[in-house]
Parts: structure tokens; sequence; C-alpha cells
């Protein structure tokens, strides 16, 4: 063996090294939030934890207000960003010509939208949609202080904004990995480009939109900066029932819960346990969506 | 001599792709239910010109056309065509067998599904049958209608994409290289379906093998570098070609 390929092995073995402390390293800072949360969290998890509003000036009681908020909340993201993203996601690849100049423009706009901080969405959707919107639409209809105040639609609307990037990227990657020999086959029976995008592209496409859509829930139920400002509420004795009601949250419980507290002693169980409720929510809508993802690819793949 | 209709001509067709000249001032009669064969080196435009014939080539940015190409005497590339029309009039099968990930039947239906024949679409179950039939590949997939078309094997998966384009019931079927990605087995099979196929649709094929020109067609056309050197009987073409290149390209001195 000479000296240069003796090198060469030195060297590698080295790199080997550095890639697998990388991922230890990263099992490790998971291993020990995890530990950290399951430790702090687990004595406060119960029934009445779960199923329970909080009382007694918030130091006892359960959770639940803030757990149907989110999930309020979330539902309306999607409902909100999920049709506009994939909408966008197919002109940019279908439609738009890749070297015109309204083309980079969007594809640009939606880069720097990627790199845009939360506080600055959430202070966008105060202005924007609390401000202008919703006080334009009170003034319209000759009321006050129905749309132009805080509440869940704008804090909904204000997420969607901030994870719309992500549902054009993940789309567009699923649009990119279908065939063009499978496009051409449709548009050679005489389909239309629709019909093409709508029966053969999109079907083939909803595992790659399923997983945009788990990164972008998992992402709204942590982010707090967005909804701060936009809708939720520090306390509300009452559920939700409209989109212009307030709600809780429980990102924003769990901030509350540790900053904001006169009796640090008593609520700071109630914060871990709700982060492990919000982490354990978290990893099984990433379980469920990694299963149906799953399904249908098999599916797509058997051809049903 | 029999007497031939020419249902599909292509008169003094020019294609340029960005500035260069694909295509060059082309022009041949297309007879009605023979099979007309487009032979010539790679990157001679066979492809492009059998792609301009249910214009495919407008996928592509940047290509422009001139000249005619008539079906039923009618330019396909009049301003008044819709050319999801003439798609269902000029079916195509690809180099690459490219089912969709659905299953065989709805590979099958999917033409008649995207279209406008209401009575196709209430005898769906039927058309799907005929077509399996004609493309001699229903008696391999009767039992396994529902099952994805992605399971069958190359050669099976060519001819379903056969069925798939004969559903539609066009009038033209174009074939670009269609057994190029097959076994010779498979390929055999391809060749025996496009003799039967010729007793009801017009067939043009492009390949790059010159046997399988010999084999199955009724006229040649030697296309090269963009231009038609010569078009006839293929009897004639391969055993007295009028043109040197045409000779020699025949007989394997290039290409």
């Amino acid at each position: 063996m000479n000296y240069q390929t003796k090198f060469k092995k030195i060297g590698d073995k080295v790199k080997i090294g550095l890639t697998g402390t990388a991922v230890l390293l990263i099992l490790a800072i998971l291993a020990i939030i995890l530990l950290a949360v399951i430790a702090g969290g687990y004595k406060s998890l119960s029934w009445e934890f779960l199923s329970q509003p909080p009382r007694d000036g918030m130091t006892k009681g359960g959770i639940f207000p803030a757990i149907f908020g989110m999930v309020f909340s979330l539902i309306l993201m999607l409902i909100a960003v999920v049709p506009v993203g994939v909408a966008t996601a197919v002109y940019l690849h279908e439609y738009a010509r890749p070297d015109f100049i309204l083309t980079r423009l969007i594809r640009g706009a939606v880069n720097n939208l990627a790199g845009v901080p939360s506080i600055v969405f959430g202070l966008f959707g105060l202005g924007f949609f609390i401000q202008f919107i919703g006080n334009g639409i009170d003034r319209s209809l000759g009321q006050s202080g129905l749309f132009g105040q805080p509440c869940i639609l704008w804090a909904s609307l204000t997420l969607a904004l901030m994870n719309l990037p992500m549902i054009i990227v993940a789309t567009e990657e699923a649009l990119r990995a279908i065939p063009q020999a499978e496009r051409a086959g449709a548009l050679a029976l005489g389909a239309t480009k629709w019909q093409t995008i709508r029966h053969v592209v999109l079907p083939q496409a909803i595992p790659g939109i399923l997983t945009g859509v788990v990164l972008v829930v998992s992402r709204g139920a942590g982010e707090v900066a967005p909804i701060m400002f936009t809708g939720a509420a520090y306390y509300l004795p009452y559920l939700p029932k409209l989109p212009t009601d307030q709600f809780m949250t429980l990102g924003y419980h769990i901030f509350v819960m540790t900053t904001q507290s006169p009796d640090i002693d008593a609520t700071v169980p109630i914060a871990m346990g709700a982060t492990l409720v919000l982490l354990a929510l978290t990893f099984s809508l990433n379980i469920i969506a990694i299963i149906i993802r799953s399904r249908t690819r098999s599916q797509l793949r058997k051809g049903r | 001599m029999e007497i031939r209709e020419n249902r599909l001509e292509i008169k003094d067709f020019s294609l340029y792709y960005h500035r260069t000249k694909a295509l060059e001032e082309i022009s041949m009669d297309i007879p009605e239910k023979k099979v007309t064969a487009i032979i010539g080196p790679s990157g001679c435009g066979k492809s492009t010109l059998l792609r301009s014939i249910n214009r495919m080539n407008e996928m592509i940015d940047g290509v422009l056309t001139e000249g005619r190409i008539l079906l039923d005497a009618e330019n396909i590339y009049d301003r008044s065509i819709d050319v999801v029309e003439l798609r269902r009039k000029v079916g195509m099968v690809f180099q690459r067998p490219n089912p969709f990930p659905k299953s065989i039947y709805e590979n099958v239906a999917f033409g008649v599904r995207m279209g406008e024949n209401k009575q196709a679409k209430g005898r769906l179950e039927e058309v799907v049958e005929r077509s399996l039939k004609e493309a001699a590949i229903w008696d391999e997939v009767k039992d396994r209608l529902q099952r994805s078309a992605m399971e069958l094997s190359g050669g099976q998966q060519q001819r379903v994409c056969i069925a798939r384009a004969l559903a539609v019931e066009p009038e033209v079927i174009l074939m670009d290289e269609p057994a190029s990605a097959l076994d010779p087995i498979a390929t055999a099979k391809i060749e025996e379906l496009i003799f039967k196929l010729k007793e009801k649709y017009t067939i043009v094929i492009v390949t790059h093998n010159m046997q399988q020109a010999a084999r199955v067609s009724d006229q040649t056309a030697f296309l090269m570098l963009g231009k038609l050197i010569e078009y006839g009987d293929t009897a004639t073409i391969f055993t007295n070609p009028k043109n040197k290149t045409t000779e020699e390209y025949i007989t394997g001195r290039f290409g």
C-alpha cells in the first residue's frame, strides 16, 4: 500500500466518523428532549387533564380547550393552505413556462416567503387580516368588532400563509417525480390538459402532497408567534364555536403557563404535561400521515 | 394495381426547433389501411415527423411548423382544428410502454372516459374487451382486469398501451419504435399484431430496425438529416432503391 492510498483510507475513516458523530448527536438531543418532557409531564397526565378546562386561575385542571382550539385552527388552516398551495404548484409545474418572467417572479416570491420569520407573519396577520380586511368587512357591514378582532379565522389564515411555501414545494416535488411519458400517454389519447392533470398527474402526487400536509400540520401546531396577535387567547371560559371566536391552543398555552403565570410552581407541571401532549399529537399525526402515504403509494403501484 | 386512398397526406411540411430546421419540406402520401414505415439514422427526424401527425411536438417549447398535414382532406394545423379531437383520430403508441399506474381495465377505459362519446361510455366493458382482443392480449389478462397494468411484462404492457389507443377508435395509429424496448418474442408478437391491425387502421411506424420495416410495412420512407430521401413500396426500397444513400443505409454501410 502506498502512501497516498493509506492517506485516503484514513480520510475515509475520519469522514465516516464525523457523519456518524453527527447522527449520534441528533439522536442524543432528541432523546434528551423527549426524556425531559416525559419525566416532567407524565405525572400531570390523566383523563381529567385531557378532558377538562383549566381551573383555579389556571393552576389546576386540564388543557381540553387548548387541544380543541388547536385542532379547530389547524383544520381551518389546511382548508385554506392545501387548495391554494396545490393549485400554485400545478400552475408552476404544469402550465407555466419555466423561462417566463412571471414564473420566475412567483418562484422567487415563494422562496422568499419561506424565509420570512414567523413573528413577521404574526404582525402581518394583525395588520393585514385583522386591521385591513377584518375592519374593512366590519365597516362595510356597518358593525364593529366582529371580524376586526383576533379570532381563529385570522390566526388560521396567518398560519396558512406561513405554510404556503411548504405545500407548494412538496407538491412541486411530487409533480416532478411523475414521468413525462405518462402525461404524453394521456394527451395522445385525446385527454385535455386538465383531464391529464386531474386523472393522471394529481392522483400520483397525493403521497407527496400528504407529506407536505404532515410537515405543515406539525409546524402549525408548534408555532406560537404567528397566532399570538391574531387569535390565540390567554384563557377562555368557553370553547370556540365559530371561526370568529378567539381560541386557546397548546403552543400558546405552554408559553403562557411557563412565562406569564404568577404561580410558576403550580403551572410548570401543567406546561410539561401540555408539551407532552403536543409532542404526542404531532408524532401520531406524523405516523398517521406516513401510513396513509404508504397505503396510497402501494395502491398506486397496484393500480387499484 | 389496386387503387389506394390517401387519407393522410403530408405536404411541404417543415418543422423548426428553435432555429434549427428539423424537418425540411417533407411531402408524402400515406395510404389508408396500410403500414407505412419511417426509417433513417438516429436524429434524422423520423420521430419528429411521426409526432407531427398528432401534434405531440406541441408539448415542446420552441417548435414551429410550416406546410400542411391533411387528414381526410383537412389540414390538422389549421386554426379550426381541435387538437384533442385530432388525437382521438390519430392514436399513438410510444417507444417505452407507458401504462398509467391504474388497473388494466382503467388503462383501456381511460380514453373513452375522458371523451365525449356517450355511446362508448355506456358500453365501456364491451369497448375494453374489444380493444384488448384487437390488441391480442385479452386471453392473457381477462382474469385480472382489475390488477395493475404495472404488474405486466414489458411486452404485455405495450399491448395494453395499443389496446388503450384502439379503445377510442382512431383512424390512424402512430407507433414510435414500439418494440425497441422489448425482447425478440415480445417483438414478434407486436409485429404480428401490426399485421392484423392494418385491416382496420392506417398505421405509421418509426423503426430503427430495418428487418422490422421490411417485415411489417407496405410502404417505406427513408429520412436523413430531416429530408425525405426516398419513399415507395417497401419491396422496391429494400430490393431496388433508386437513391444511392438509401442503398448505402439499407445495406448497412452507415447508420
